[in-house]
């Protein structure tokens, strides 16, 4: 079940800081903050590290791979029923995102699950998360 | 410094209505400021300070002191969404002991009944909200924020759904002495298992009420209040704190009631064990449930425990909350429900409170706020009051 199919994800909001992270979706890449000066991870990715204020931070692919921290699927109110997440990625840091390609009855906190990125309404991909192959 | 008796609470008005589609949101919050001052036994000439959140019309507080006709020396906007009007008295005893004003109005009002609002609808900030791209087109909406807090705090405590449906219980056996509330019927565990599935965990009676309507309440400095023929409302302490993901640090089973309660006790010199009565803002069950443990009534991982137990309902449990019927029965403004949460908590300290649900000799009350999403970012606020 693709339920994403049949949904309409409205595309971000991209402005000049953020271009980047949206400019490496669009190559399959998921960004995610890094600091040179205290070593710490973040996300969402900003120009200057919110835990040092670092303005050495690099934006680096993550590995795309993750656990479900939490989740809820919305059922009700909405045209078709999507499940919203946090992944804590392997990189450390929790990111909010869709788990796709999936039972959402069948989900658990702790699953392992891999980035796929998914079209939004202008063509925008957004990446999302499916249960981990194999 | 400190505000510990440096000012009191002498008015405090919840407006009657709870689906008002012919009147204008500037209009319910004269009403209810008109509300605040006949029972505080002021006039409009006495009103030194305004306070409002920014969802107010117009400019907030310029449009506000503007159509109300108000003469003020001090505004505040302070915007931490519904736990702003907790935030706003602590302001306004802060601006009393600065010596910036000595009668502050407060005042909230809101329509999302009329207007079609909806806790499954995703929230748009702006583009300039630098956490909009990123969330925004997840669907993010209030409801699922707080149902993966919830979802979270089952993985980790085992806390199960029949016990969040004990605070709907509780809130229900309150509201159904209270002719104003949108849900006056007794509800049991079964029913609030019965209900909808919305977000899951959380369904359809896990959620508060959408209602129009308004409050607004009057802080005063102590002489001005001791000449006043109200019982005496003191404020003791208050605190108020963020918390968000921290950058990617996400903690869902902790929220900012963790630091705003501790620096409100503090400042008021009382511990949670001595509270008789508390406000405790129910936009979700969830929401009750984290703080409770945030607070100190209860450890960490024990909320379960202690509302299924019975603890939240007045005249049988160790801590009766929101006896209006709260956000979960009675009514939830303007979608922010801090300031009916200290509505409430001056009522009970007055000895106004329904006689069913009156706490005996009720001095001592705690009323606490929560705004934004516990999902993402929000902010609380804790204030302790008592009764003189
Ligand atoms: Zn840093």
């Amino acid at each position: 079940m693709n339920t994403t199919a049949q949904r309409t994800i409205p595309a971000p909001l991209r402005n000049s800081e953020n271009e980047p992270y949206f400019a490496a979706a669009e190559e399959g890449k998921l960004l995610v903050g890094k600091c040179s000066d205290c070593s710490e991870y973040h996300f969402y990715p900003r120009t200057i590290c919110p835990h040092c204020n670092s303005d050495s931070v690099e934006w680096l692919p993550s590995n795309g791979k993750g656990v479900i921290y939490s989740f809820s699927t919305m059922r009700r109110g909405v045209p078709v029923p999507y499940t919203i997440a946090y992944v804590t990625l392997d990189e450390g840091v929790s990111m909010m995102t869709n788990i796709v390609n999936a039972d959402p009855d069948s989900l658990n906190i702790g699953d392992k699950v891999e980035v796929v990125f998914e079209p939004t309404e202008d063509g925008t991909p957004l990446p999302m998360f499916q249960p981990l192959s194999g | 410094m400190t505000i510990n008796g440096k000012a009191y609470v002498v008015g405090a008005y919840e407006h009657p209505t709870r689906k008002a589609p012919d009147k204008s949101v500037a209009q319910l919050h004269a009403e209810s400021a008109r509300g605040t001052l006949l029972d505080a036994g002021l006039t409009k000439e006495d009103i030194d300070g305004y306070f409002c959140a920014t969802d107010a019309p117009g400019l907030g507080p310029l449009s506000m002191v503007d159509y109300m006709g108000l003469k003020v020396r001090h505004v505040d906007s302070t915007e931490t969404g519904g736990s702003s009007y907790v935030v706003h008295v602590a302001h306004a005893a802060q601006a009393i002991a600065m010596g910036k004003c000595n009668v502050a109005l407060i005042t909230l009002a809101g329509r999302p009944r009329s207007e079609g609002s909806s806790g499954t609808q995703a929230r748009n900030y702006g583009a300039a909200a630098p956490d909009v791209a990123f969330e925004f087109p997840y669907g993010m909406a209030t409801a699922n924020g707080y149902a993966m807090v919830a979802r979270r705090h089952m993985y980790e405590f085992g806390t199960t759904s029949e016990q969040l449906a004990w605070i709907k219980v509780a809130a229900s056996q309150h509201a159904q002495y209270n002719e104003h509330a949108i849900l006056r019927n007794v509800v049991t565990v079964e029913d609030v298992m019965e209900s909808p599935m919305i977000a899951d965990p959380l369904r359809r009676l896990d959620c508060c009420v959408v209602s129009d309507g308004g409050g607004a309440l009057i802080v005063a400095r102590p002489e001005i209040a001791k000449q006043l023929k109200r019982p005496l409302v003191k404020i003791l302490g208050a605190g108020e704190a963020p918390k968000n993901q921290n950058g990617g640090k996400v903690d869902l089973t902790t929220c900012a009631a963790a630091l705003s309660g501790p620096a409100a006790f503090a400042e008021a010199g009382v511990k949670p064990s001595e509270i008789q009565y508390a406000s405790i803002y129910d936009s979700f069950t969830i929401t009750v449930l984290m703080q409770l443990e945030d607070l100190g009534f209860c450890k960490k991982g024990e909320g379960g425990k202690f509302v299924a137990d019975g603890n939240l309902i007045s005249g049988s449990g160790k801590l009766p909350f929101n006896t209006d019927g709260g956000g979960l029965c009675n009514n939830h403004p303007a979608n922010r429900g801090g300031m009916t949460k200290v509505i409430e908590a001056v009522r009970q300290l007055r000895g106004e409170a329904h006689p069913k649900v009156q706490v005996p000799n009720c001095t001592l009350a705690l009323a606490q706020g929560m705004g934004g999403n516990l999902g993402s970012r929000h902010a609380s606020g804790t204030l302790i009051m008592e009764r003189q």
